[in-house]
């Protein structure tokens, strides 16, 4: 094995053996050792909760962010390309995104009850802000050269969006992607905790309700940590596609 | 006249670029601008490329006023007007997007070997050199088959070999396919290389100083006496002694 893979699997071994070695020491502290929480996570799969609740987080992460995706590229878009429209709305998002998507969560459930689709709402919320304040801002990163060339080439306004403005913006906005991303992962846990009855977040709340199970409740969290991995892995992938690399630092 | 400047005059907030510009370039013809910095000979190519107005004046090609950019007279930017997301190919077809896909792809390979290129077709920007991105944005605006092409110190960030390189490949292009070319430069040699006269502005704001007619035959003997003469004539037109 290379070190670059080495090292960063040391790291987390080194870690779960700590948490071992602290538990094993103080029985006291009344949290579980990983061996524990191995087991639970076992308990889980046994009792075919695992898959339930990683898919139903899953997929209230796809649809409240790929909605927010496609709500937000286009209205970045515009705003960046129209700067009084900017001018208008902008304000309005500002004062929006300081707001912490969870003080949307009783909103969401007069609106929509409880059930997957408030967390949704509040996922598609965590994800539009910061997606659509990045396409615009990255619209406004273009190398007006690059737009001064499409011009002159006199290509349609159509074109200019797909083959322009889009592939100029990609890079930037896959970062602001993979960011949002993480921020929906971590919004979903929330929401799942107060307005739904599944998910890995409602596994933690109701692991504590029914009966102080602490080891799945840690259970829960290393799933989390875990899947909540793997999506940025998957994005950064995206980073290395040809046409975007040009957008990044050298390597 | 293909491009016919009448009494540019060009101001940004307070203060004046252009004054009472005029001249007049022929069909062909390949025209350099020289001047010192700032003394608005890239504004004055923008104006006839319809990226900016002037306040007083006007420009026309083939006897039209100038009112926007046309994909008929291309602006050919130092080589960061390169499309870094497309390869190549993707560049080089950009303006053909009305063309059928075979007739496309004949045209990107016909100007890619042109500007010699073959082989990278495939290639992103980021893995070309400079003198290679510069060939590929030149390819770029002579695929669309312009009259007029607009070129705004298009070397100035090549090192010295490739810049003497691609002046030799330019003049092939050039003679190759008979364009009219505004050639913006700060680099009084290059302009004596190049054209077949040679605008030397003056100081902020900008205006005519002098035409020279460079009346040497390509290929040009860079150490012949009238090359010389031409040279250091437009030297002391700046008010520059030819020394170090």
């Amino acid at each position: 094995m290379s070190r670059s893979r080495l090292l960063p699997l040391t790291g987390i071994l080194v870690a779960v053996a700590a948490w071992q070695l602290g538990v094993s020491l103080h029985p006291s502290s009344l949290i579980p050792g990983p061996i524990a929480v191995a087991r639970g996570i076992g308990e889980l799969a046994a009792r075919g909760l695992l898959v339930k609740y990683v898919v139903a987080s899953l997929f209230r992460v796809t649809w409240g962010y790929l909605t927010a995706l496609i709500v937000a590229v286009p209205l970045g878009l515009a705003l960046g390309m129209r700067r009084r429209a900017e001018a208008a709305i902008n304000p309005v998002l500002q004062v929006l995104r300081p707001i912490s998507p969870l003080a949307w969560i009783p909103i969401a459930i007069l609106w929509f009850g409880v059930g997957d689709l408030s967390a949704i709402f509040l996922i598609f919320l965590a994800s539009l802000l910061p997606l659509t304040v990045a396409t615009m801002n990255a619209v406004h990163n273009i190398d007006p050269v690059h737009l001064a060339a499409a011009r002159n080439f006199g290509i349609p306004l159509r074109a200019r969006i797909t083959r322009v403005l889009v592939p100029a913006i990609l890079p930037q906005l896959i970062v602001a992607m993979r960011i949002a991303l993480g921020v929906a992962w971590l919004v979903v846990v929330a929401a799942e905790m107060i307005a739904v009855n599944s998910g890995l977040g409602f596994l933690i709340v109701d692991a504590r309700n029914a009966g102080n199970r602490y080891d799945l409740v840690i259970a829960g969290m290393v799933l989390i940590g875990a899947i909540g991995i793997v999506l940025d892995l998957l994005m950064r992938r995206i980073e290395r596609l040809d046409s975007v690399r040009w957008g990044y630092a050298a390597e | 006249m293909k491009v016919q400047f009448s009494d540019i005059s060009m101001r940004f907030g307070a203060m004046d670029v252009l004054q009472d510009v005029s001249i007049g370039v022929e069909e062909g013809e390949f025209l350099c601008i020289v001047g010192p910095s700032g003394c608005g000979k890239s504004t004055l190519l923008n104006i006839a490329g319809g990226f900016l107005s002037p306040v007083k004046g006007t420009v026309t090609i083939d006897g039209d006023p100038v009112t926007g950019p046309d994909r008929r007279r291309i602006f050919v930017f130092q080589e960061r007007g390169v499309f870094p997301w497309l390869t190549v190919e993707g560049n080089i077809g950009f303006g053909l997007f009305d063309l059928p896909d075979e007739e496309r792809q004949r045209r990107v390979a016909q100007y890619v070997h042109l500007v010699g290129l073959e082989g990278f077709e495939k290639a992103y920007p980021r893995e070309l050199s400079g003198g290679m991105k510069q060939r590929v944005e030149v390819a770029r605006a002579l695929a669309v088959n312009p009259d007029v092409l607009f070129l705004d110190e298009p070397f100035g960030a090549l090192d010295s070999i490739t810049r003497l390189q691609m002046r030799s490949e330019l003049l092939r292009i050039w003679r190759a396919a008979r364009k009219t070319v505004l050639f913006v430069t700060h680099d009084i040699e290059e302009s004596v290389q190049l054209a077949d006269r040679v605008v030397v502005m003056s100081a902020r704001p900008g205006r005519i100083r002098r035409v020279v007619e460079i009346d040497i035959a390509h290929p040009r003997d860079l150490s012949s006496r009238r090359y010389i003469e031409l040279r250091d004539l437009i030297f002391g037109e700046i008010g520059l002694a030819h020394q170090v």
